[in-house]
């Protein structure tokens, strides 16, 4: 291959020829790499037919005949290990929405704080996260629920704030129950949300051009919230209906209740994540030079204002890839809810993998459905990430 | 730079080659292990079926004969499970299994004390029947098909029957699965503890909320400090664990039993004479029970009795004694040097012990449970 006719040194032989070195090294990689994997794959497969086994996710129709403590969506001990799971995957959703909804807002007060020129806020913010940050999440969940949320009072002597119950039950609070005009109430949201986004353009409009832009974190919120109490005057009958609990019985019923162990959780990841994050945030403030603060104060921005308009946004440049990451390591690290006994996927997977029988197959679901919700929460941040990328012109 | 890359390569291949070969090897096993595991049930592994090659049928037939020439029988038992088989600070073995072992020597003998317990483990005990070790397996060891037939062995009777139960705080006033309704209940996952909680509960129409955790420890700690109503596994574990309760008296195990663990003595098959020996001993201390008869009264009640049933009890009339080769007043023996039913089970688990379970089940027929000697005529 190598030889060509017209070459007058001596031709170079195949095996030394950098070229076809680079893809023949390539080629061999890659034989090496899938005969590897497939040897593995097959192993397995010959191993699980001398059990009399075939791997298949058959087994997902047939009933699961265990029960879970929570679930978002109507569940019973006859559904399928399908639903046991799709159940599993919505209670990590869950709390991995309400997880990084407050980790990341506690982080950023607590990186602000890091930097503050307030000697008490700065250090209490150091101590913080300095402890935090060490502390290994799962003795943190361990704390949290038996140390926290299991030492409330029983039930029958439950703290009460108003209608609110506290006690190691979990905390029972008043909740919404939908009533008949719920549903165009709902259309009455969707609306107030499309006036909102209008709105925010407007504002945006009339930003660049006066290049005074106004608190739209402000106004858009305010104008959807306005928007909708306006809704809910105008409707006949109230959407929502407040149900408040009461103990009945051995447990409260009505209204709703947070499990300690959804609480534990919570709080846990939390707590441990928030300290990441608030590391996240200083070192993206501490990214922006020098000069940029001190040319906003010659402006005379007040701090505030020096941190949303000129501070945050070159910062966010540094804060978002490795905030994905720890937005990434929270949901997988709500596995460990297990040790605390609420049924997220793993918890869930778990049973179903005792239950059924199917080691395999539902070990190999559970990394897909962790690998799945974790490369969306990636897409999504990427995409946040190209969105505020500093645009050069 | 490819030059340089070719021992790379060669080093890679080299390696994969090598796990393949340690994967060849290795592989096959951890996916059984793995399927045995899972397999396994909530108690204790039994003996995989083809652990014991071929039955030995020692003394088939001559168990009795082997047993007297002796001079004392050889049980099979438990020494870690107080109630049911335990070797306590004096060295002695106590327990409800241990006092069916003496039943059979004070039937054979006439003498309780004429026994020897061997403390087996789960996996050995089966062995240990098949290979004439022992003359009899009491050790809180489950009636299943399986063990039944397959490793050889006879059940003779049901002596206990256990099963998954709950516990609960006395203050709650819960006496049964329907009190628990809309109640929160903790498990540990893994086990078919789970899967039976959830079949009785869907059946009868009740519902709850099931706290599932991974570490049993966990599990009793959050159960002791009030964030469930109760606790469910087999009832024998609830016992033992409700003494390390803090306050063990504020707790109570419920009467309710919800899966099948029937618990009794076994023989090697193909000596039916031996096995209708200990199958009638069990008996006798049944229909000891439902008679009356104890070990204190006994003796009077031989001497006195008009009732033909318990004139051949006692031997006094008839000869049934021989027709299973012992002494006519073998189930006097029996009686009067180990008590009846009730005296067993109260002795080792009844209200003043610390491993207290309520009969339930394990009352005679006549109180709504489901010991019944058949007749003895």
């Amino acid at each position: 291959m190598a030889k060509t006719k017209y070459s007058t040194e001596e031709a170079i032989p195949f095996w030394r020829d950098e070229r076809v070195l680079r893809v023949l090294g390539q080629i061999v990689f890659l034989v090496v790499a899938v005969s590897f994997f497939y040897y593995l794959y097959n192993n397995m497969i010959t191993a699980l037919a001398a059990q009399g086994m075939t791997p298949s996710f058959e087994f997902l129709g047939r009933t699961a005949g265990f029960d879970i403590g929570e679930s978002l969506i109507n569940y019973v001990r006859s559904d399928s290990y399908a639903r046991a799971l799709v159940v599993g995957i919505l209670n990590t959703i869950y709390v991995s929405i309400f997880g990084i909804f407050f980790a990341t807002i506690f982080g950023v007060i607590l990186g602000v704080s890091r930097l503050s020129k307030n000697f008490l806020v700065a250090k209490l913010s150091s101590i913080y996260l300095e402890i935090l940050r060490n502390i290994p999440l799962l003795v943190l969940l361990v704390f949290w629920y038996s140390g926290v949320f299991i030492t409330l009072p029983r039930v029958k002597e439950a703290i009460t704030f108003g209608p609110i119950f506290l006690s190691n039950r979990g905390i029972a609070v008043p909740w919404g129950i939908p009533t008949e005009t719920w549903a165009s109430y709902l259309i009455i949201l969707f609306l107030a949300l499309v006036v909102s986004i209008v709105v925010s353009w407007r504002l945006k409009v009339i930003g660049d051009r006066t290049g005074r832009p106004p608190l739209r974190i402000l106004w858009v919120p305010l104008t959807f919230l306005v928007l909708a109490m306006v809704g809910w005057l105008v409707l006949p009958q109230s959407p929502l209906e407040i149900e408040y609990p009461a103990l009945k019985g051995l447990n409260f019923t009505g209204g709703y209740v947070f499990s300690p162990e959804f609480m534990a959780l919570l709080s846990g990841l939390v707590i441990y994540t928030a300290a990441f994050v608030g590391e996240i945030v200083r070192a993206g403030i501490m990214s922006v030079s020098k000069g940029q603060h001190e040319a906003a104060k010659a402006l005379g921005l007040t701090s505030f204002q020096t941190l949303r308009l000129v501070i945050f946004p070159q910062a966010m440049r540094v804060i978002v890839p490795p905030l994905t990451s720890q937005y990434l390591n929270l949901t997988k690290n709500s596995s460990l809810a297990v040790a605390i006994g609420f049924p997220d996927l793993f918890a869930i997977g778990g049973t179903s993998l005792n239950q059924s029988g199917r080691a395999v197959e539902v070990i190999a679901l559970m990394m897909g459905l962790y690998l799945l919700s974790s490369l969306l929460t990636s897409v999504f941040m990427n995409w946040y990430n190209d969105k505020i990328k500093l645009v050069e012109r | 730079m490819s030059r340089k890359l070719f021992p790379v390569f060669a080093l890679l291949i080299v390696l994969s080659m090598v796990l393949a070969a340690c994967g060849g090897a290795a592989a096959p096993e951890a996916p059984a292990e793995e399927a045995a595991a899972v397999e396994a049930p909530a108690e204790e592994a039994a003996a995989a079926p083809g652990e014991t090659e071929g039955p030995a049928p020692a003394a088939s037939g001559d168990t009795l004969a082997t047993v007297q020439a002796r001079g004392h029988v050889i049980c099979g038992g438990n020494s870690g499970v107080p109630g049911f088989g335990f070797l306590d600070t004096e060295g002695t073995f106590t327990g409800f299994d241990i006092d069916f072992c003496k039943a059979v020597a004070a039937a054979v003998f006439g003498d309780a004390e004429a026994y020897e317990i061997r403390p087996l483990s789960s996996q050995e005990r089966f062995t240990a029947l098949q290979s004439g070790e022992i003359d009899v397996l009491i050790r809180n060891t489950t009636w299943t098909l399986s063990r039944d037939t397959d490793l050889g062995a006879n059940f003779v009777a049901t002596t206990f029957y256990d099963g998954q139960g709950f516990i609960v705080r006395k203050a709650d006033g819960i006496n049964t699965l329907e009190d628990l309704d809309g109640g929160t209940v903790c498990v540990q996952t893994g086990t078919t503890t789970e899967a039976n909680l959830a079949d009785t509960m869907a059946a009868r129409g009740l519902s709850y909320e099931p706290v599932v955790y991974e570490d049993v420890e966990t599990g009793w700690t959050t159960y002791e400090e009030g964030r469930c109503d109760a606790y469910t596994t087999d009832k024998s574990g609830l016992v033992a664990r409700q003494i390390l309760l803090t306050v063990p008296d504020d707790h109570v195990i419920m009467d309710e039993t919800i899966s099948k663990e029937p618990l009794g003595p076994v023989v090697r098959h193909g000596d039916d004479q031996w096995f209708d020996i200990v199958q009638w001993t069990v008996f006798a201390t049944f229909f000891a029970e439902e008679h009356g008869i104890t070990a204190a009264n006994a003796g009077d009640m031989m001497a006195s009795t008009a009732n033909p049933r318990e004139k051949s009890f006692f031997g006094t009339e008839g000869e049934l004694g021989a027709f299973l080769g012992l002494d006519a007043d073998w189930a006097y023996n029996v009686v009067s040097q180990v008590g009846n039913y009730a005296e067993i089970y109260d002795r080792n688990l009844g209200p003043d012990t610390l491993t207290y379970i309520p009969r339930g089940l394990n009352s005679l027929y006549t109180d709504g449970g489901l010991l019944f000697a058949p007749a003895w005529r």
